[in-house]
Protein backbone atom coordinates (compact mmCIF):
# COMPACT_ATOMS: atom_id res chain seq x y z
CA UNK A 1 0.00 0.00 0.00
CA UNK A 2 1.71 3.69 -0.42
CA UNK A 3 2.46 5.93 1.51
CA UNK A 4 -0.08 8.39 0.11
CA UNK A 5 -2.78 5.42 0.39
CA UNK A 6 -2.45 5.39 4.16
CA UNK A 7 -2.28 9.31 4.55
CA UNK A 8 -5.19 9.39 2.86
CA UNK A 9 -7.12 7.53 5.10
CA UNK A 10 -5.64 9.10 8.33
CA UNK A 11 -6.01 12.40 6.82
CA UNK A 12 -9.87 11.94 6.27
CA UNK A 13 -10.07 9.63 9.90
CA UNK A 14 -8.91 12.86 11.58
CA UNK A 15 -11.16 15.23 9.44
CA UNK A 16 -14.30 12.90 9.69
CA UNK A 17 -14.28 12.74 13.30
CA UNK A 18 -13.32 15.88 14.52
CA UNK A 19 -15.86 17.48 12.16
CA UNK A 20 -18.65 14.84 13.93
CA UNK A 21 -16.72 16.65 17.18
CA UNK A 22 -17.69 20.02 15.90
CA UNK A 23 -21.05 19.01 15.03
CA UNK A 24 -22.38 17.10 18.24
CA UNK A 25 -20.48 18.65 20.77
CA UNK A 26 -22.41 20.29 23.27
CA UNK A 27 -19.91 22.44 24.50
CA UNK A 28 -19.12 25.58 22.01
CA UNK A 29 -15.04 26.11 22.75
CA UNK A 30 -14.63 22.51 22.35
CA UNK A 31 -16.27 22.70 18.57
CA UNK A 32 -13.69 25.18 18.23
CA UNK A 33 -10.65 23.43 19.15
CA UNK A 34 -11.86 20.26 17.42
CA UNK A 35 -12.74 22.45 13.98
CA UNK A 36 -8.78 23.16 14.42
CA UNK A 37 -7.89 19.72 13.74
CA UNK A 38 -10.78 19.42 11.29
CA UNK A 39 -8.84 22.63 8.79
CA UNK A 40 -4.91 20.92 9.74
CA UNK A 41 -6.14 18.02 8.51
CA UNK A 42 -7.50 19.60 5.46
CA UNK A 43 -4.45 21.55 4.44
CA UNK A 44 -2.58 18.12 4.80
CA UNK A 45 -5.23 16.59 2.13
CA UNK A 46 -3.83 20.34 -0.25
CA UNK A 47 -0.71 18.94 0.00
CA UNK A 48 -2.03 15.61 -0.99
CA UNK A 49 -3.12 17.10 -4.05
CA UNK A 50 0.03 19.07 -4.78
CA UNK A 51 -1.48 22.04 -3.98
CA UNK A 52 1.21 23.25 -1.70
CA UNK A 53 0.27 27.49 -1.72
CA UNK A 54 -3.36 26.50 -1.19
CA UNK A 55 -2.41 24.52 1.80
CA UNK A 56 0.17 27.71 2.64
CA UNK A 57 -2.83 30.25 3.11
CA UNK A 58 -5.14 27.17 4.61
CA UNK A 59 -3.42 27.54 7.67
CA UNK A 60 -2.44 31.08 7.58
CA UNK A 61 -6.17 32.10 7.06
CA UNK A 62 -8.40 29.73 8.22
CA UNK A 63 -6.22 28.34 11.51
CA UNK A 64 -4.73 31.59 12.33
CA UNK A 65 -7.65 33.77 11.47
CA UNK A 66 -10.85 32.78 11.10
CA UNK A 67 -10.84 30.07 13.78
CA UNK A 68 -8.97 32.45 16.34
CA UNK A 69 -11.87 35.26 15.36
CA UNK A 70 -14.72 32.46 15.91
CA UNK A 71 -13.25 31.69 19.49
CA UNK A 72 -13.54 35.67 19.94
CA UNK A 73 -16.99 35.53 19.04
CA UNK A 74 -17.50 32.37 21.37
CA UNK A 75 -15.66 34.26 24.92
CA UNK A 76 -17.50 37.77 23.54
CA UNK A 77 -20.89 35.84 23.38
CA UNK A 78 -21.18 33.32 26.29
CA UNK A 79 -19.49 33.43 29.64
CA UNK A 80 -17.25 30.87 30.04
CA UNK A 81 -17.61 30.16 33.61
CA UNK A 82 -21.61 29.77 33.28
CA UNK A 83 -23.59 26.51 31.87
CA UNK A 84 -24.72 28.66 29.27
CA UNK A 85 -21.89 28.04 27.32
CA UNK A 86 -23.42 24.22 26.63
CA UNK A 87 -25.96 24.46 23.54
CA UNK A 88 -28.38 21.80 22.20
CA UNK A 89 -29.34 20.48 19.35
CA UNK A 90 -32.62 21.37 17.65
CA UNK A 91 -34.83 18.65 15.96
CA UNK A 92 -32.06 16.19 15.29
CA UNK A 93 -33.87 13.24 13.67
CA UNK A 94 -35.26 15.39 10.59
CA UNK A 95 -31.35 16.69 9.91
CA UNK A 96 -29.79 13.73 10.65
CA UNK A 97 -31.95 12.39 8.01
CA UNK A 98 -31.80 14.63 5.54
CA UNK A 99 -27.83 15.26 5.72
CA UNK A 100 -27.40 11.88 5.29
CA UNK A 101 -30.01 11.70 2.40
CA UNK A 102 -28.09 14.40 0.90
CA UNK A 103 -24.66 12.70 1.73
CA UNK A 104 -25.88 9.37 0.03
CA UNK A 105 -27.46 11.15 -2.89
CA UNK A 106 -23.92 12.72 -3.97
CA UNK A 107 -21.61 9.56 -2.96
CA UNK A 108 -23.89 7.64 -5.48
CA UNK A 109 -23.74 10.10 -7.86
CA UNK A 110 -19.73 10.06 -7.25
CA UNK A 111 -19.31 6.71 -7.58
CA UNK A 112 -21.47 6.29 -10.38
CA UNK A 113 -20.33 8.83 -12.58
CA UNK A 114 -17.08 8.21 -15.16
CA UNK A 115 -15.15 11.42 -14.82
CA UNK A 116 -12.84 12.69 -17.09
CA UNK A 117 -9.33 12.15 -15.19
CA UNK A 118 -6.27 13.46 -16.91
CA UNK A 119 -3.31 13.25 -14.85
CA UNK A 120 -1.72 16.23 -13.80
CA UNK A 121 2.56 17.53 -14.26
CA UNK A 122 4.30 15.98 -11.32
CA UNK A 123 6.20 17.25 -9.02
CA UNK A 124 5.66 21.49 -10.06
CA UNK A 125 5.74 24.37 -7.92
CA UNK A 126 2.15 25.67 -8.06
CA UNK A 127 2.87 29.41 -6.77
CA UNK A 128 4.40 30.73 -10.33
CA UNK A 129 1.86 29.40 -12.01
CA UNK A 130 -1.23 30.83 -9.51
CA UNK A 131 0.81 34.25 -9.44
CA UNK A 132 0.45 34.50 -13.21
CA UNK A 133 -3.22 33.37 -13.73
CA UNK A 134 -3.90 36.45 -10.39
CA UNK A 135 -2.56 38.65 -12.43
CA UNK A 136 -3.89 37.92 -15.95
CA UNK A 137 -6.80 35.85 -16.28
CA UNK A 138 -8.30 36.21 -13.12
CA UNK A 139 -6.77 39.99 -12.91
CA UNK A 140 -10.65 41.41 -12.23
CA UNK A 141 -11.75 39.03 -9.74
CA UNK A 142 -8.96 39.36 -7.66
CA UNK A 143 -9.22 43.34 -7.75
CA UNK A 144 -13.11 42.90 -7.28
CA UNK A 145 -11.85 40.77 -3.96
CA UNK A 146 -9.97 43.45 -2.27
CA UNK A 147 -12.38 45.76 -3.06
CA UNK A 148 -14.62 42.98 -1.22
CA UNK A 149 -12.20 42.73 1.59
CA UNK A 150 -12.45 46.43 1.86
CA UNK A 151 -15.96 46.75 2.24
CA UNK A 152 -16.03 43.94 5.04
CA UNK A 153 -13.68 46.13 6.89
CA UNK A 154 -15.71 49.22 6.76
CA UNK A 155 -18.63 46.90 7.20
CA UNK A 156 -17.24 45.09 10.33
CA UNK A 157 -15.86 47.95 11.78
CA UNK A 158 -19.10 49.42 11.89
CA UNK A 159 -21.00 47.10 12.90
CA UNK A 160 -18.96 46.25 15.97
CA UNK A 161 -18.85 49.84 16.98
CA UNK A 162 -21.26 51.28 19.84
CA UNK A 163 -23.74 53.79 18.09
CA UNK A 164 -24.35 56.47 20.19
CA UNK A 165 -27.29 58.78 20.32
CA UNK B 1 -5.41 1.09 -3.76
CA UNK B 2 -4.42 3.93 -5.43
CA UNK B 3 -6.55 6.82 -4.08
CA UNK B 4 -8.45 8.43 -6.71
CA UNK B 5 -11.05 11.99 -7.15
CA UNK B 6 -13.69 9.79 -5.77
CA UNK B 7 -12.20 9.63 -3.04
CA UNK B 8 -11.33 13.29 -2.62
CA UNK B 9 -14.96 13.88 -3.87
CA UNK B 10 -16.68 11.48 -1.35
CA UNK B 11 -14.69 13.30 1.51
CA UNK B 12 -16.09 16.54 0.30
CA UNK B 13 -19.39 15.19 0.30
CA UNK B 14 -19.31 13.95 4.18
CA UNK B 15 -17.79 17.05 4.99
CA UNK B 16 -20.47 18.75 3.34
CA UNK B 17 -23.15 17.07 5.02
CA UNK B 18 -21.61 17.47 8.67
CA UNK B 19 -21.47 21.34 7.72
CA UNK B 20 -25.14 21.00 6.37
CA UNK B 21 -26.08 19.49 9.68
CA UNK B 22 -24.42 21.87 11.91
CA UNK B 23 -26.49 24.48 9.87
CA UNK B 24 -29.93 23.04 10.25
CA UNK B 25 -29.85 21.70 13.51
CA UNK B 26 -27.17 23.88 16.41
CA UNK B 27 -28.99 26.67 18.04
CA UNK B 28 -25.78 28.81 18.63
CA UNK B 29 -25.17 31.09 16.26
CA UNK B 30 -21.50 30.84 16.22
CA UNK B 31 -22.13 27.16 15.51
CA UNK B 32 -23.98 27.45 12.48
CA UNK B 33 -20.56 29.42 11.13
CA UNK B 34 -18.51 26.69 12.03
CA UNK B 35 -21.01 24.49 10.17
CA UNK B 36 -20.51 27.36 7.00
CA UNK B 37 -16.92 27.24 7.76
CA UNK B 38 -17.02 23.19 7.11
CA UNK B 39 -19.33 23.24 3.86
CA UNK B 40 -16.65 26.02 2.39
CA UNK B 41 -13.64 23.65 3.14
CA UNK B 42 -15.74 20.96 1.17
CA UNK B 43 -16.12 22.93 -1.33
CA UNK B 44 -12.74 23.63 -1.51
CA UNK B 45 -11.62 20.08 -1.24
CA UNK B 46 -13.46 19.43 -4.19
CA UNK B 47 -12.05 22.18 -6.44
CA UNK B 48 -8.43 21.36 -5.30
CA UNK B 49 -9.19 17.43 -6.10
CA UNK B 50 -10.79 18.51 -9.45
CA UNK B 51 -7.68 20.90 -10.53
CA UNK B 52 -5.48 18.16 -9.71
CA UNK B 53 -7.25 14.96 -11.71
CA UNK B 54 -9.04 17.08 -14.47
CA UNK B 55 -6.26 18.56 -15.72
CA UNK B 56 -7.39 22.23 -15.14
CA UNK B 57 -4.27 23.50 -14.20
CA UNK B 58 -4.08 25.92 -11.49
CA UNK B 59 -7.75 27.17 -12.51
CA UNK B 60 -8.93 25.04 -9.52
CA UNK B 61 -6.62 26.17 -6.95
CA UNK B 62 -6.79 30.32 -7.93
CA UNK B 63 -10.93 30.09 -7.60
CA UNK B 64 -10.31 27.88 -4.10
CA UNK B 65 -8.21 30.87 -2.94
CA UNK B 66 -11.59 33.31 -4.44
CA UNK B 67 -13.40 30.91 -1.90
CA UNK B 68 -11.05 31.47 0.83
CA UNK B 69 -11.24 35.17 0.78
CA UNK B 70 -14.98 35.03 0.74
CA UNK B 71 -14.70 33.01 3.89
CA UNK B 72 -12.82 35.69 5.64
CA UNK B 73 -15.21 38.24 4.42
CA UNK B 74 -18.15 36.51 5.81
CA UNK B 75 -16.68 35.30 9.27
CA UNK B 76 -15.47 38.79 9.71
CA UNK B 77 -19.12 40.13 8.99
CA UNK B 78 -21.21 37.48 10.39
CA UNK B 79 -18.96 37.41 13.37
CA UNK B 80 -19.87 41.51 13.33
CA UNK B 81 -23.83 40.81 13.74
CA UNK B 82 -23.77 37.85 16.34
CA UNK B 83 -21.89 40.44 18.73
CA UNK B 84 -24.81 43.10 17.49
CA UNK B 85 -27.40 40.13 18.22
CA UNK B 86 -25.83 39.39 21.53
CA UNK B 87 -25.71 43.44 22.41
CA UNK B 88 -29.07 43.27 21.95
CA UNK B 89 -30.92 39.78 22.82
CA UNK B 90 -28.10 38.86 25.55
CA UNK B 91 -27.99 35.43 23.61
CA UNK B 92 -26.29 34.12 20.64
CA UNK B 93 -29.34 31.88 20.18
CA UNK B 94 -30.80 32.07 16.90
CA UNK B 95 -34.77 30.68 18.08
CA UNK B 96 -34.92 33.45 20.87
CA UNK B 97 -33.81 36.39 18.43
CA UNK B 98 -37.03 36.28 16.27
CA UNK B 99 -38.44 39.88 17.05
CA UNK B 100 -38.30 40.30 13.52
CA UNK B 101 -40.79 37.76 12.94
CA UNK B 102 -43.33 38.41 15.42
Amino acid sequence: MPITTILFYVLAFIIVVSAVMVVFNKNVIHSAFALFFTLFAISGIYVLLKADFIAITQIMVYVGGILILLIFGVMLTTKITNVELKTKNLNVIPSVIFSLGIVTILIFIIFSTKWNIKQAVENEETITHIGKALLSTYLLPFEIASVVLLVALIGSAMFARKIKD
Amino acid sequence: MEIGLNHYLALGAILFGLGLFAMISRRNAILVLMGIELILNAANINLVAFSRYNGLGVDGQVVSIFVIILAVAEAAIALGIVLNLYNNFATVDIDEANTMKD
